[in-house]
């Protein structure tokens, strides 16, 4: 029992993010229909929103001591941040929470390059078909992290949780197991907290405001929408905005699980498309429910007793369970018939 | 005995009733117009004709064989082509390969592995393409790519792709739907040539009541899924049930 | 060159000319050497391969690495088990990945557009995390499969002892060179790419067979218009299958002949970005026409072997004659377009292809030729359109 909440709970970090990536990826299928291969690369550029911040708020100032000097008798240098510095303590507790301060930082930042995004490039490929955009949006993504390579080199860059979020839990306790039988790390808690609160928002946000009740108009019927002589467009922009900003988020708050590096992108890529396609191409509940399932069951399959059952069963759960679901129900879990079957 | 013969055939979407309990029999050698208001279930019918639907219950038989369960492409090798409402042609491809392709797949039946013949030394296929193409008056726009072409001009191709493969029965999906008078009534033309000239039987969808009259020797009247009417020409103008079936629905053309 | 003017068998004796000439032609651009003109002719196969099924059909598959890694995997095995001529060896690699292709076939093609990317993509994706874990007997995991000393090599004879053979054609080594000296210029003659350049020419002549063909002209009707198809009494799926199943023979010919010049095989050729180059190569070109694949990959590879071995020295080195500070800053942002940097111009190239040439550097050539033909010779645009004789493309929109 106590294998099974821990299987679980060690699905919901990866779950969380293959959700928010593919509500992204599904919105923008949803509202513009484009098929965005470089939606990775986003969720990559937002963990190195949080780099960079890092690295920015770090700088240090090196002094050299009046007082003391080292063994071979030059001043001792002093290496202090400069926001200790400048703001003292405060300065050393955003060091510390570096990774949830670059949220603020990111938020704009993602939202922007997604708006340059859509109406820079994506927007001319509205009415082309599908496999350019795939194309064109692939060769994007290559850009994107080559250019991260470029600043940020090839190897991972570590990005600590704040000390107080860093250690395990006990979270077995919580639900009356013996102490010490399902320990979790904390911080995916908070990502998993932090997700649930992003996906909460996106929806409240779509049902709730008369903008996201025309967006969710235009997902269901474009051409309609189009006809009530609503700019659309201007929505759509924002949408992908939203999109990017949602996925740089889902980077930014990865990061202490997973040392970004310029290729991370690419990995969740193929994994989220797969989310998006079990899901149901188009519907958001789908890519949610789909995410979490897919992160929980690889979970599941990674647990020496499945693997001794089925060898390498968890090196490919996640493609199985695509191909078995495509093939039986194309439209997806919770998909509508038809999207893009031809 | 008809050429084709509809039984009893009902199509249900949800908690609308599309067809109700159709019948419909169509001779040999005729052309049979489907005619009534929108939404009267005509396209669906055309459909369960063709393999794209299926009926929920009731038989389809065309020459003696049942048409339910197969696919589009076999229902086509065995006989039955259809011209679309809107013009389903390969746009990316010349108007002679369009006519081309019919022709091959009429002679080499569903499926054909033929990776090292030419299609430059299927004289006989091209022949036969081009003659086609005279018959619609397309013969010097061959090499032309399709998408190229105007709306009138890809429905003759698609009648002319149609027609390569003689079939025994055409279906037509409103074929003047959107054309103007002129071009309307040179489709007529075309239509009542090939229909005296080739033992072709024609099942034509239309609302243009003007096509239907100049073209029909039979009638069927399609009303909310069901067969209302089925008549000659002459008879169908004054039936009653016929003009309350269209009042019914005035918006209607 | 473009124009739709040549006959079949003119382009063909030209093909042959321009293959065989390749040591020499490629010399004065310093890509004269064994390994990268193999990788022309053999990622020249590959990329003619995925053409027949990306460019005749439309159907884009991001998995068909899978079927080169499977290709090399069999080659290996040949070499270990059987013999060091690398004929067997060939025929196992396209038989295998022929099979391999024809369940993956089957089972993608019963989805069509995106839906069809994500499966082939998905199997792709399961054999190579495959080839990594459980499969590791056959493949050797990460350490890649090679050949050993031990192997039984049954049909071989004796052997110099505690030396590993490489692989040959009745004797004849691949890796076997002789420097012939044209013009000042050293010219590698090369036993491996003359081998592989022999079947680039056989793929290329098959591949023009196909376009020729009315198989061929089926696969382009599937592209543009699948239902029409099926309502004038084609049965598509077998069409695409077919397809698939001849792309992926050569995709396994390209893998084993891969093996060929240097026999090991790992994983890492089945991964998808793998199969995402391959997809590059074709589009760069141009999809659905003949050429366009071999020159794509012919660009990328070279591209790939001369970019990256460039550094901010030999950058600077460019551009010294500009003063120091300009030349500097010049020097500094071009540095990282080449070297590491190199995929970057790669992916950008590839944008701007995707998006203001869609039919790739055939295309290209064709507008150029095509204005320039304008002010020759008026009235020669209709002739364009004939789809029927000449090697046209149908990728534009």
């Amino acid at each position: 029992m106590g294998d099974i909440v821990l299987q679980i709970l060690n699905g919901l970090d990866k779950g969380s993010a293959y959700a928010l990536i593919a509500l992204g990826l599904t919105l923008i299928f949803g509202t513009l229909g484009v098929v965005n291969f470089a939606h990775g690369a986003l969720f990559m550029l937002g963990a190195f929103c949080t780099v960079t911040f890092n690295k920015l708020i770090s700088f240090q100032r090196v002094t050299l001591s009046e007082t003391e000097t080292t063994a071979w008798g030059s001043p001792l240098e002093i290496r202090e941040p400069v926001m200790e510095a400048w703001f003292g303590d405060f300065g050393l507790w955003l060091i510390d929470y570096s990774v949830l301060a670059s949220i603020v930082v990111a938020i704009p930042v993602m939202f922007i390059i997604g708006v340059v995004m859509e109406r820079g490039l994506i927007k001319h490929f509205y009415s082309r078909p599908h496999a350019e955009q795939i194309l064109v949006t692939f060769g994007l993504a290559i850009v994107l992290q080559e250019v991260i390579r470029t600043f940020f080199g090839a190897n991972p860059i570590p990005q600590p949780a704040p000390d107080a979020l860093r250690g395990m839990m006990d979270f077995g306790t919580l639900l009356g197991f013996e102490p010490g039988r399902v320990p979790y790390p904390t911080w995916r808690f908070v990502y998993f907290f932090f997700a649930a609160a992003i996906i909460g928002g996106v929806f409240a946000f779509l049902q709730f405001t008369t903008f996201g009740m025309v967006v969710r108009a235009g997902m269901a019927d474009r051409e309609t929408v189009g006809l009530l002589g609503i700019d659309i467009d201007k929505r759509f922009t924002f949408m992908f905005g939203l999109a990017a900003t949602v996925a740089g988020l889902a980077g930014v708050m990865y990061t202490p699980i997973l040392s970004p590096d310029y290729h991370l992108g690419m990995d969740f890529l193929v994994l989220s498309f797969i989310v998006v396609v079990v899901g149901g191409m188009g519907s958001l509940p789908g890519a949610v429910a789909a995410g979490f399932l897919l992160g929980i069951l690889q979970s599941f399959a990674s647990m020496n007793e499945v693997k001794a059952l089925l060898p390498g069963i968890d090196q490919i759960i996640i493609y199985l369970v695509a191909v078995i679901i495509l093939l039986t129900r194309p439209r997806g879990l919770l998909g509508r018939a038809g999207v893009m079957e031809d | 005995m008809g050429i084709l013969e509809v039984q009893n055939v009902n199509k249900r979407f949800g908690g609308l009733q599309a067809l109700d309990d159709v019948n419909l029999n169509v001779e040999e050698g005729t052309v049979h117009a489907i005619i009534g208001p929108n939404g009267a279930g005509k396209s669906t019918l055309l459909n369960c004709f063709v393999g794209r639907l299926t009926p929920d219950t009731g038989t389809v038989m065309f020459n003696g064989q049942s048409l339910i369960g197969r696919k589009p492409h076999e229902i086509n090798q065995m006989g039955v082509s259809r011209v679309f409402q809107t013009p389903e042609i390969f746009s990316d491809l010349t108007i002679l390969e369009n006519v081309m392709i019919p022709s091959f797949a009429k002679r080499d039946g569903a499926f054909k592995l033929s990776p090292f013949a030419a299609v430059k030394a299927e004289s006989a296929i091209r022949d036969h393409a081009e003659e086609m193409l005279g018959q619609v008056g397309m013969l010097e726009k061959r090499n032309m790519i399709a998408s190229a072409m105007s709306r009138g001009d890809k429905r003759r191709l698609e009648m002319a792709m149609c027609l390569a493969q003689d079939p025994k029965l055409l279906l037509l999906d409103e074929p003047t739907a959107g054309m103007a008078r002129a071009d309307t009534n040179a489709t007529i033309d075309l239509l009542k040539q090939i229909a005296d000239t080739r033992p072709i039987t024609f099942v034509v969808i239309e609302h243009d009541m003007h096509v239907v009259f100049s073209l029909a020797d039979r009638i069927s009247v399609l009303a909310q899924g069901h067969v209302i009417v089925e008549d000659d020409p002459q008879n169908i103008k004054g039936n009653p049930k016929v003009r309350e079936a269209y009042l019914g629905d005035a918006h209607d053309d | 060159m473009f124009g739709s003017k040549i006959s079949d068998s003119m382009l063909m004796i030209l093909f042959v000319i321009v293959v065989a000439l390749v040591p020499l032609l490629a010399a004065p651009f310093g890509a004269g050497y064994p390994a990268l003109m193999q990788f022309f002719a053999i990622f020249g196969i590959f990329a003619i391969g995925f053409n027949i099924l990306f460019g005749l059909t439309g159907y884009l598959s991001f998995g068909h690495a899978a079927f080169l890694g499977v290709g090399s995997y069999s080659a290996v095995w040949m070499f270990k088990l059987l013999s060091m001529n690398v004929l067997p060896a060939l025929f196992l690699s396209v038989i295998i990945a022929g099979l391999f292709a024809l369940v993956i076939g089957f089972v993608s093609l019963r989805r069509s557009g995106i839906y069809f990317s994500i499966l082939t993509l998905a199997f792709a994706q399961m054999s190579y995390k495959l080839a990594y874990s459980v499969l590791t007997p056959i493949t050797n995991g990460e350490t890649g499969l090679q050949l050993a000393l031990d192997d039984p090599r049954i049909l071989d004879g004796e052997r110099v002892a505690g030396q590993l053979p490489s692989p040959t054609f009745f004797g004849l080594d691949m890796n076997a060179t002789t420097d012939v000296a044209v013009l000042g210029m050293d010219v590698q003659l090369n036993v491996g790419y003359f081998f592989s350049a022999a079947f680039l020419v056989l793929a290329f002549w098959i591949a023009m067979r196909i376009f020729r063909s009315p198989f061929g002209l089926m696969l382009k009707a599937v592209k543009t218009n699948q239902n029409r198809l099926n309502y004038t009494g084609v049965n598509t799926r077998p069409y695409t299958l077919a397809a698939f199943v001849i792309s992926g023979m050569y995709a396994g010919l390209a893998g084993g002949l891969l093996a060929c010049m240097d026999p090991l095989a790992g994983a890492e050729r089945m991964v998808w970005t793998a199969s995402g180059e391959v997809v590059l190569m074709t589009i760069l070109g141009g999809a659905g026409t003949l050429l366009g694949p071999i020159i794509g990959a012919s660009v990328i590879k070279f591209a790939e072997a001369k970019l990256s071995k460039f550094n901010e020295n030999v950058v600077e080195a460019w551009f010294s004659f500009l003063p120091e500070g300009l030349g500097d800053s010049i020097a500094f942002v071009v540095a990282k377009f080449v070297g590491d940097g190199w995929h970057l111009t790669l992916g950008l190239v590839f944008m701007l292809v995707v998006t203001f040439l869609p039919g790739g550097l055939v295309e290209g050539a064709r507008r150029i030729g095509g204005y320039l033909g304008r002010r020759g010779h008026k009235g020669d645009l209709d002739k364009l359109g004939s789809n029927v004789q000449g090697g046209k493309s149908t990728t534009a929109e």
